[in-house]
């Protein structure tokens, strides 16, 4: 991310890492976590599942920010994104 | 059971049918009225509101009798035993959530005061002309408990007896009344509170995660829980499972759906509730029900007075109609007669369990002769040439 | 997958999932929102009540996991008015469609806004009769075809936050089922306002209503819905007319405050 000046609070703001999580056999390939996920992090698989739909997969996993509009955005409570413990990343 | 203090007006009351409903109903516990104004059924809904205040009831005028009946279903999941009081153009309205009250298994009570129809016909006059729709009303099949009182003082007594048949076999009851019945006056003696005996609501006793909403015990009848108290259970009017799921398939229609009907068929014993005068050496006797049978009982007397064999069976509930009585009489009997205050509705059930044993006479009535017993005895007079 | 725990699944029937929803229906949105929003407002689960009628938007009631009653056709709400006034600590929601709350049940819902029974309604548009085979719907656009209106619809729709508000809610609000976060916010606020409070969802049909009008699927009206709605907090509610493909208004419309059927109630036996 390129910052125009220097942020005062940059030692203290780590920005958050995610881990995201399908539940595959609930998916109904709406593709509207795809959509709408601002770092693009997944992307339509070409598997099929138990009811025949096309879930999604982790196509970027470093790129997820734990903003979880995946999960709000599901119909279907197929997905969900889990804050990662390690140490977030400074721009 | 025994019934709460506050809603005995113990004592001895001049009251009208329509007010002997209301306190019954106080007197059975019940503390939801939801209703829509229509004659002549209007005094129920007043001396109920007049005596809310005392006993914590709560009343609402629903905006249409549909909504009435749905709010009525609601207050009883809510733990409420809950009444509703209407008319003809009413119980025409509330038909479908009749059905949905014997799908859910929502015990509540209708009172259904007749008059003059079709449509809006003459509101102020009497008729027997909804028995035959308090049955079969409603579409699908299904089985209901109707009872039709003969006095005020039987319209408080049954009237709490209508709430103990529905706590106890989980259905809707209809209570007929019309519009003689309601608006005349007599003595009625109220029990003390401690005299009268009440149906608790058949709750489940085992532990929450197990509950299954429509698993049945062994009298067909499933125990009810209350919203709000933590279980969590969801019920739907489309054909459901145990768990009150909806599953709609055959098996499923005859495991929890053709059951509601057997809920009721196998303790007809039990619930038919039938008043019989001088049957047994009878030769004709007189079905009647309702104010009719107030008109009846003014000609038997006349007619054994003449030296004819005549006795009576008065229906207290209408429906599950008593088959098995009729039928045993019709061997015995040379013939029965059925005064009523329409075209020939109870008629054609006394005809369908006669088996053509012996002779019907249908003695039909008009609002405005209905106490003139003659037509009875005239009746009776005939059939002994 | 490591554990196929979601963290909503408290809120659900588990053992009926997956649901009947179509892929990309508006509907599971709306109960996505409805869970975080309980999640946000820690109401006690014991005391909350879900009473849907009948449709898509009915169905609603069978999947979540509290004391759930799916009821007949538009009579959802005088139902949980009998509910609600039998035991007055009972919080009762309302979820159903707009042909169910609208056309047959428009009488109730009239009548519950001008008493203010306390109770949420959640009122999910999307524009037809999805349930029965996509028939035309008290607020079908005008021009739009549905089964029983093959030649466009000719009937001007209903405005479902006029109607409340005219009739007398407490709360108005609209989002359409992409406004996922502020619809969230909204059924939190109105859980917890008192009196008759409505949030209606603007949803997509992806099976009927955008099949029969040539609309793409769920996510072609999503993307629709995320370029031409505006939101505009406060607009007054004839404003609010929905034309066919054309911008939706969205936002809080109404915030006001009303004595409740109840306190009304308990102040009169008080007397």
């Amino acid at each position: 991310m390129k910052f125009w000046r220097r942020p005062l609070d940059i030692d203290e703001i780590k920005i958050p890492k995610g881990e995201v999580h399908i539940i595959k056999d609930r998916c109904k390939g709406c593709g509207f976590c795809v959509e709408y996920c601002p770092k693009e992090v997944l992307e339509i698989s070409e598997e099929f599942n138990k009811m025949g739909y096309h879930p999604p997969y982790v196509k970027n996993p470093d790129n997820c920010l734990n903003c979880q509009l995946c999960e709000m955005l599901c119909p279907d409570f197929a997905i969900y994104c889990i804050e990662k413990e390690e140490e977030g990343i400074i721009a | 059971m025994k019934t709460n203090d506050k809603g005995v007006l113990t004592g001895t009351h001049n009251l009208s049918g329509n007010q002997a409903c209301a306190e019954g109903a106080l007197a059975a516990g019940c503390r939801f009225l939801s209703a829509y104004p229509i004659p002549p059924s209007i005094e129920v809904i007043e001396r109920f509101t007049q005596r809310a205040k005392e006993v914590d009831a709560i009343f609402i005028q629903m905006e249409d009798e549909i909504s009435v009946l749905a709010a009525v279903l609601g207050a009883s999941w809510a733990g409420k035993k809950a009444m509703t009081v209407t008319s003809g153009p009413g119980l025409s309205l509330m038909m479908e959530h009749i059905g949905l009250g014997v799908m859910l298994e929502t015990p509540c009570v209708i009172v259904n005061v007749q008059r003059c129809g079709p449509s809006e016909g003459i509101p102020n006059s009497p008729s027997q002309g909804d028995v035959m729709q308090a049955r079969w009303g409603s579409h699908g099949d299904y089985e209901i408990i109707v009872i039709y009182p003969n006095s005020p003082q039987e319209m408080f007594t049954q009237t709490i007896e209508a709430f103990n048949l529905s706590e106890k076999y989980r259905t809707p009851v209809v209570i007929l009344s019309d519009e003689s019945l309601a608006r005349m006056v007599e003595k009625v003696v109220i029990p003390p509170a401690n005299k009268i005996i009440l149906e608790p609501r058949k709750h489940y006793k085992g532990p929450k995660n197990k509950y299954l909403p429509f698993k049945y015990d062994k009298d067909l009848v499933p125990p009810m829980v209350n919203a709000g108290e933590g279980y969590k259970f969801h019920i739907t009017g489309l054909t459901h499972d145990e768990k009150g799921y909806p599953v709609m398939n055959e098996e499923c229609q005859e495991l929890n759906v053709h059951r509601l009907v057997r809920k009721i068929r196998n303790y007809v014993d039990n619930i038919t509730n039938i008043e019989e005068k001088n049957l047994s050496d009878a030769e004709i006797v007189v079905v009647s029900y309702g104010i009719t049978s107030r008109t009846v009982d003014k000609a038997l007397k006349q007619a054994r007075k003449d030296g004819i064999n005549v006795g009576s069976i008065r229906l207290i509930t209408v429906w599950p109609f008593p088959d098995k009585e009729i039928m045993k009489l019709s061997k015995k009997v040379k013939a029965f007669i059925v005064p009523e205050l329409n075209f020939g509705q109870i008629l054609l059930e006394v005809q369908r369990c006669n088996y053509g044993n012996a002779k019907i006479r249908f003695v039909e009535y008009g609002h405005e002769e209905i106490q003139n017993s003659d037509p009875i005895l005239n009746a009776i007079r005939s059939l002994t040439k | 997958m490591k554990n196929v725990k979601h963290p909503m699944d408290f809120y659900l029937r588990m053992d009926r999932m997956p649901h009947i929803w179509c892929t990309g229906c508006g509907i599971g949105l709306t109960a996505t929102a409805f869970v975080a929003a309980m999640e946000k407002a820690k109401l006690d689960t014991n005391k909350v009540c879900v009473v849907s009628g009948i449709g898509c938007t009915g169905r609603f009631a069978g999947y979540i996991k509290l004391d759930s009653f799916h009821t007949t056709h538009g009579r959802a709400i005088p139902f949980a008015t009998g509910l609600k006034l039998a035991n007055p600590e009972l919080k009762v929601v309302v979820v159903s469609g707009d042909g169910d709350l609208i056309s047959i049940g428009g009488n109730h819902f009239i009548h519950a806004a001008r008493r203010n029974i306390d109770m949420v309604v959640i009122c999910v548009n999307n524009f037809i009769y999805a349930m029965t085979g996509g028939q035309v719907a008290p607020t079908t656009p005008l021009t739009a075809y549905t089964t029983t209106s093959p030649y466009g619809n000719f009937e001007p729709p209903s405005n479902i936050p006029q109607i409340a508000e005219s009739s007398g809610a407490v709360y108005v609000a609209r989002w359409t089922a992409l406004h996922i976060r502020r619809l969230t916010n909204s059924i939190f606020e109105a859980l917890n306002k008192p009196g008759f409070t409505v949030v209606e969802v603007i949803s997509p049909c992806a099976q009927y209503y955008s099949r029969i009008n040539r609309l793409g699927d769920g996510l072609d009206m999503m993307k629709f819905y995320h370029e031409n709605s505006q939101i505009k907090h406060w607009e007054p509610t004839d404003n609010l007319y929905i034309d066919y493909q054309k911008e939706i208004i969205v936002g809080k419309f109404v915030d006001r405050e009303r004595p409740t059927y109840s306190e009304s109630y308990k102040k009169w036996l008080a007397e």
